[in-house]
């Protein structure tokens, strides 16, 4: 497996606005790779700079070592699916499908054959004829896709194909989509702002803020291992609480609030080293007991806020100097459920907890 | 919907009688068998319009007219349609500037554009002919042109156009497959004017003919023989039914345009 698409230290300006600023990413053959951020941080720019829309202001972009600097969008082994899917109105689904088709020389059997094969790849075998016009947004989605992939490209490029579906007809696209992706063995590279999307779909995800990538993982280790306190909250939800550096020897000993003393390996370390650091620990690392459990390392403190969403059930509570914690339980077999002003205490998998540089 | 005060009715029915009813008395008196054109009509007739059909100067005229009013709405299209897609599409200096000097035609007195065509061509050595009053009728319809597509290049969805780039079409390619499809009806809403435009205009055609003339420059030479008025009316009549037809098929491809485009989104 080779580095399909590489970016190298590329910048894109429009006017004073640096939209892309110095990104450099290697992307290997057969990935389904993911660019997250909130909106205007430049993943959509960083997309059309592969597809070949839009110019680097510097550095440049390789697909399969090539250099892609001067070579046109219809050159590039690329093929995008665009946000609101650019079906072409005048052209029935047949023939939006067909239209890459006509400049490879390929003989009318040919491409009718092919056609079929992909309508049937994306699920609408039969719609050949059907207007542009009369078909659903899911379906507008499919003969993006179709259209597409019906030219072999070395990467597909999807810019937030999903975003204007609806949440079922979402999900559903979004297992479809990596079903695909592994049935036709092609890198895409999917432009989103939808941090589950990204998490559940891609092999790896980079995460842009600003311009600039801040971390480029496989998204287990996005979550479980975030390198910044902003990459922590974009990703899923974090507590924050404030510690006091003790020792950094071999591993970091951190006085902290609420949970007083604790261990943190290396590995689990991020930024450059300093007095004080920020310690994360995501909402489903802490568990609530009730009050009268007796164990080691309970915290207590008291419900101040209740959200129930069918299988989990976020609570927020307070302790000591903590004014909000974030606690996510599941709602399985056996599990206690808890109200607003409840008095309870909390265990913590200090295991799990992170520590950000300050 | 807030129903209109009566007044506002009243006045409404008022502008229209004003602004229709002239052009109303020209297809009674051309039925009028009467040389003179005056109430009470005298009895019907036929007659004029035969009488247009023997007048060899006016069939030269109509030649001429229509050689004028397709040429110079396809200049004017082409031009326009290249302009407003070059304004639509790309950032450019002087951009505003040079689209406010393209469009100033529209609310110049056509006398005065008239006039200085004419100087220009004059001093430029150029002879008059119907190629001079093309190329003024060209300068008249380009500010219509462009306002039509412009519409039609605004509705059109950028994206579009980079998904044909991206599906391997070359740029020429996609502007034949894809642009030009979905700007078609604007295309024929601006021709159509264009059209209705210059086989209607007088002043620029009337300074700059030479010696063979326009069919309204051909009409207005004909008031000075009394005789033929009614065959003029007949003329007339034929000339606004004609213009009614191209403006209301003008009108049915720009409503088009409008539709097929906003449809897509």
């Amino acid at each position: 497996m080779g580095k399909l698409v590489q970016v190298k230290n590329v910048f894109k300006s429009f006017g004073e606005i640096n939209a892309v600023n110095g990104v450099s990413l290697d992307i290997e053959e057969g990935q389904f790779y993911s660019l997250l951020g909130p909106s205007g941080c430049g993943k959509t720019t960083l997309l059309r700079l592969i597809a070949g829309f839009e110019k680097p202001t510097s550095g440049q972009v390789f697909i399969d070592n090539t250099s892609m600097e001067g070579i046109e969008p219809n050159l590039r082994p690329t093929n995008m699916v665009f946000q609101n899917y650019a079906i072409f109105p005048h052209l029935n689904v047949e023939e939006n499908v067909a239209y890459g088709l006509r400049n490879k020389r390929e003989n009318r059997t040919k491409q009718n054959k092919l056609v079929d094969e992909a309508l049937e790849l994306v699920g609408l075998s039969g719609l050949n004829k059907r207007s542009a016009n009369a078909l659903s947004g899911g379906q507008k989605q499919r003969v993006a896709l179709a259209r597409a992939l019906i030219l072999k490209p070395k990467v597909l490029l999807l810019d937030e194909p999903l975003s204007a579906l609806d949440k079922k007809l979402r999900e559903q696209m979004q297992s479809e989509l990596r079903h695909l992706q592994r049935a036709v063995g092609i890198t895409f590279i999917l432009v989103t702002h939808d941090q589950h999307e990204a998490l559940t779909m891609s092999d790896r995800v980079a995460v842009m803020f600003d311009g600039k990538v801040a971390q480029e993982a496989s998204p287990r280790d996005l979550y479980e291992l975030p390198n910044s306190q902003k990459v922590a909250s974009f990703i899923g939800e974090m507590t924050f609480i404030d510690g006091e550096i003790i020792d950094e020897n071999k591993n970091l000993k951190v006085q902290s609030e609420i949970f007083g003393q604790i261990t943190i390996d290396k590995s689990r370390v991020f930024g450059q080293s300093s007095k004080s650091v920020v310690l994360g620990i995501r909402p489903e690392k802490i568990a609530i007991v009730p009050k009268t459990s007796r164990s080691k390392n309970l915290v207590s403190g008291k419900i101040i806020d209740v959200s129930y969403f069918g299988e989990t059930t976020n609570y927020k509570v307070s302790c000591d100097t903590i004014e909000t914690l974030t606690i996510s339980s599941q709602n399985s077999v056996g599990q206690l459920s808890y109200s607003v002003g409840e008095e309870i205490q909390l265990r913590a998998d200090l295991d799990n907890i992170i520590a950000f540089s300050t | 919907m807030v129903r209109p005060g009566k007044f506002l009715k009243v006045f409404a029915v008022t502008y229209l009688i004003f602004l229709y009813a002239p052009a109303l008395l020209l297809p009674i008196f051309s039925f009028n068998s009467s040389q003179i054109i005056a109430f009470p009509l005298s009895g019907f007739t036929t007659g004029w319009f035969k009488a247009l059909l023997y007048q060899e100067t006016l069939h030269e005229a109509l030649k001429n007219s229509l050689i004028v009013a397709a040429s110079s709405s396809i200049f004017a299209t082409i031009l326009g349609t290249l302009a407003s897609r070059s304004s639509s599409r790309y950032n450019f200096r002087g951009k505003q500037f040079s689209l406010t000097f393209i469009l100033a035609p529209l609310v110049l007195p056509e006398i005065i554009v008239g006039v200085s065509l004419l100087i220009v061509l004059i001093q430029l050595g150029l002879p008059l002919n119907l190629w001079s009053v093309v190329l003024g009728h060209t300068l008249l319809i380009m500010p219509f042109s462009i306002l039509i597509m412009n519409s039609a290049f605004n509705n059109l969805d950028i994206s579009l156009e980079e998904a044909s780039l991206d599906l391997g079409e070359t740029p020429i390619g996609t502007f034949r497959r894809v642009i030009l499809p979905l700007v078609y009806p604007g295309i024929m809403a601006s021709l159509l004017l264009g059209f209705t435009l210059s086989l209607d205009e007088f002043i620029i055609a009337f300074f700059l003919t030479g010696t063979e003339t326009t069919l309204p420059v051909y009409i207005w030479s004909l008031f000075r023989f009394p005789k033929q008025l009614p065959t003029t009316m007949a003329l007339g009549t034929i000339l606004i039914l004609v213009s009614l037809i191209l403006l209301s098929l003008s009108e049915y491809f720009r409503r088009r345009a409008a539709k097929t485009q906003t449809s897509v989104l």
